[in-house]
């Protein structure tokens, strides 16, 4: 069994865009994956949109402990983890998922037309004309023309693929976007091009980004809020300059002094994390980062390090912060 | 300092159905003794294209079109003119003094080998003469250490042992061994070379850094992390202790703290071997760490040289300034480069950038600028200047 991710709790408000970090393997397109509902969590709860006073109910609920009625039926109301069917097929229209590659998330044999409509199609939003120029429009807001709608993905570079996949995302006007390394396919500059087009599409919707990404330097960039992720599990969370510049986790620092920066100067001192990240699928005992970090004690080996705050919005897993 | 390979003039095509690609046009580049040159450029750059053509290796249907690769041989024969040597002169070289490191370790190494095999293979081809002289030296030992019965019934065959390796140290025309090595059966006699080789192999993993080194030997590829097959990877390519090591995109495939590592790696290699390194990025971050000066590249075009410093204080081509404004850094706008990637098959005429130029001139359309040196150690290729 490997547990991909395991006792992750993250809250992503509205209007927020909150970047995911972490190495390959810590479970960022799992996550990402669940948030949507691609796949069905094991165990825990995913609430989409809830009043709060429900989640209070809910939390005060399961504290108790015990397997009421009126819990099993709040959840089956709000736990977007145990949806099924329609209510699942609902909720995707409010969500949205953009996948990392925009070279295979593309059907290479439908015209970017139908592939833009296919989601309205699914969830019946539009159809016929309406649709017609539905897909023009969007095509618009992600910076391509119309007259390339009777093209097939072939016929496109990467990023301007990457700008279709967006449009497709948009198209049945979703409230939160998930985006697994959208730009990790793409050059330097086609990337600086979604990045800014993301922003500028953020501002005018109204939209909420979960942000996955293995460069911690895009995240610091366009991020509100970041958490890091290791071998499934998150271990710090904090605003961005907090992140890169005061780090308190052994793994972030570490990732931070990993990340190479565009400045010839900034070469000396840097630490090089020893080892690799271990197997998830026979994960060490305790924090799992003790086997590569300098700081690990006797505790570490064996107990788990809570998600704990440090300071306001700065959460850090960790017995010894920095 | 001087240079190792001096490339004039080179022009790489592709004839393919569409049209000709210009995918490397009129580059002049060197690679200097014991310095680490860094190539950036975005996908279509000729980036790529520059190092395998350093090897003769593009690949069908692209051909070298005219220019020279001049690989200065101080030791040997001095200078080298790599496109015209013979395809067996070539191979001497390939892997021996200039060798390569690709960027995705999975595919370059053979699934059905072990690590060891694959690395052996590179001393049993190069230095044959060398692990004849190491058999030799170990049969010898064994003739003048065995004592007792076993060692004397023995000792006729390692005396013949010891010739024979010592025909293989001297030269690879001798004819004992050569036609041994093409018999099957007979060509087990010649065992004594792969042990030495496997021995080295280890040796040389050890060098770069791989724990338990004697297993991972036995391991197959799939086997091991992307990190480790990194490092296989380069060990094969450090083998024969080349001049001239070409990593293209050595490190994009594996994540930071396992990036940060292969850069390390890579800048120790440099110092323990003095060995001249070209390393190809698109990475302006990494090319940071790492190179000591940077070459430009855009649509197979050169467009800017300098030292790392200066690349990055005191960018001058458009392009070179553009690009190091796209990179996120913390506390900064991002800017975008207007357009897209110039258009390999119709290539704009006179300065392939100068449709997203943002200061271009009237004459950008017509002439290609000409390389200028605008300071020590800084080329710029624009009409700027």
């Amino acid at each position: 069994m490997v547990k991909a991710v395991d006792g992750v709790s993250l809250a992503i408000k509205r209007g927020q865009w909150l970047g995911l970090v972490g190495e390959s393997g810590c479970g960022k397109t799992t996550l990402a994956k669940t948030v949507v509902r691609l796949l069905r969590p094991t165990g825990g709860h995913i609430y989409f949109d809830i009043p709060d006073e429900v989640k209070a109910e809910i939390e005060q609920l399961e504290s108790l402990g015990k397997n009421s009625g009126k819990l099993t039926s709040l959840l089956k109301e709000n736990d977007l983890g145990i949806f099924l069917g329609a209510r699942v097929r609902s909720f995707r229209r409010r969500a949205q998922l953009v996948h990392q590659d925009p070279f295979t998330s593309l059907d290479p044999r439908m015209k970017i037309k139908d592939t833009v409509a296919e989601p309205l199609r699914i969830h019946r939003v539009l159809s016929g004309e309406a649709s017609k120029t539905a897909v023009k429009e969007l095509l618009g807001t992600v910076g391509l023309s119309a007259g390339q709608m009777e093209r097939y993905p072939h016929q496109f570079s990467g990023g301007q693929r990457q700008r279709i996949a967006i449009a497709r995302a948009l198209a049945t006007k979703p409230e939160f976007i998930v985006f697994d390394e959208p730009t990790s396919a793409l050059d330097v500059s086609v990337q600086a091009q979604i990045l800014n087009l993301l922003k500028d599409l953020k501002k005018e919707f109204g939209l909420t980004y979960l942000y996955i990404t293995h460069e911690l330097l895009i995240a610091e960039s366009v991020c509100d809020y970041i958490a890091v992720m290791y071998l499934g599990k998150v271990v710090e969370m904090g605003r961005p300059e907090e992140i890169f510049h005061t780090p308190r986790h052994p793994y972030s620092q570490s990732l931070v002094a990993a990340t190479p920066v565009p400045d010839p100067k900034r070469r000396v001192g840097r630490i090089v994390l020893r080892g690799e990240v271990p197997s998830p699928a026979n994960p060490p005992p305790g924090c799992t980062f003790h086997p590569r970090c300098s700081r690990a004690s006797k505790e570490c080996r064996e107990l788990e390090p809570p998600l704990e705050p440090v300071s306001n919005d700065h959460f850090v897993a960790c017995f010894h912060p920095l | 300092m001087k240079d190792l390979v001096r490339i004039r003039d080179l022009s790489v095509r592709f004839y393919t159905y569409e049209g000709v690609v210009h995918a490397i046009d009129d580059l002049d580049l060197e690679i200097r003794q014991g310095e680490t040159l860094g190539i950036v450029g975005e996908t279509g750059s000729g980036k790529s294209m520059t190092a395998l053509a350093i090897l003769r290796l593009i690949p069908y249907p692209g051909k070298i079109e005219s220019g020279s690769i001049v690989f200065v041989d101080r030791d040997r024969r001095g200078e080298l003119e790599l496109l015209t040597l013979s395809e067996d002169r070539m191979r001497a070289i390939r892997g021996n003094q200039i060798s390569m490191v690709f960027q995705e370790p999975g595919a370059a190494l053979n699934p059905v080998f072990t690590i060891g095999d694959q690395i052996s293979e590179v001393y049993l081809l190069h230095q044959r003469q060398e692990l004849g002289y190491r058999a030799k030296q170990r049969v010898d030992s064994l003739l003048s250490d065995g004592s007792g019965f076993a060692a004397s019934a023995r000792r006729p065959f390692w005396r013949w042992q010891s010739r024979l390796y010592n025909k293989i140290a001297e030269g690879p025309h001798a004819l004992e061994p050569r036609l041994l090595s093409r018999i099957p059966l007979f060509k087990r006699l010649l065992w004594r070379l792969k042990d030495e080789a496997s021995l080295l192999t280890v040796d040389m993993l050890k060098d770069v850094e791989i724990p338990d080194p004697a297993r991972v030997a036995a391991q197959y590829p799939h086997q091991l992390s992307g990190g480790m097959k990194q490092r296989a990877v380069i060990a094969m390519a450090l083998a024969c202790s080349p001049k001239l090591l070409i990593a293209d995109e050595p490190t994009t495939s594996l994540d930071v703290t396992i990036q940060a590592q292969m850069l390390e790696l890579f800048r120790r290699i440099k110092v323990d071997s003095g060995a001249s390194v070209l390393f190809i990025t698109h990475n302006l971050g990494v090319a940071a760490e790492i190179c000591d000066r940077v070459a430009v590249m855009y649509a197979g075009r050169l467009c800017e040289v300098a030292t790392i410093e200066e690349m990055f204080l005191h960018p001058s081509h458009p392009y070179t300034k553009a690009l190091l404004d796209a990179v996120p850094m913390p506390g900064k706008e991002l800017q975008t480069i207007p357009g897209a990637l110039a258009d390999a098959l119709n290539p704009p005429p006179g300065c392939r950038f100068h449709p997203r130029c943002p200061s271009a001139l009237s004459m950008c359309q017509q002439d290609k600028a000409k390389l200028k040196e605008i300071g020590k150690d800084h080329i710029v290729a624009c009409h700027l200047f």
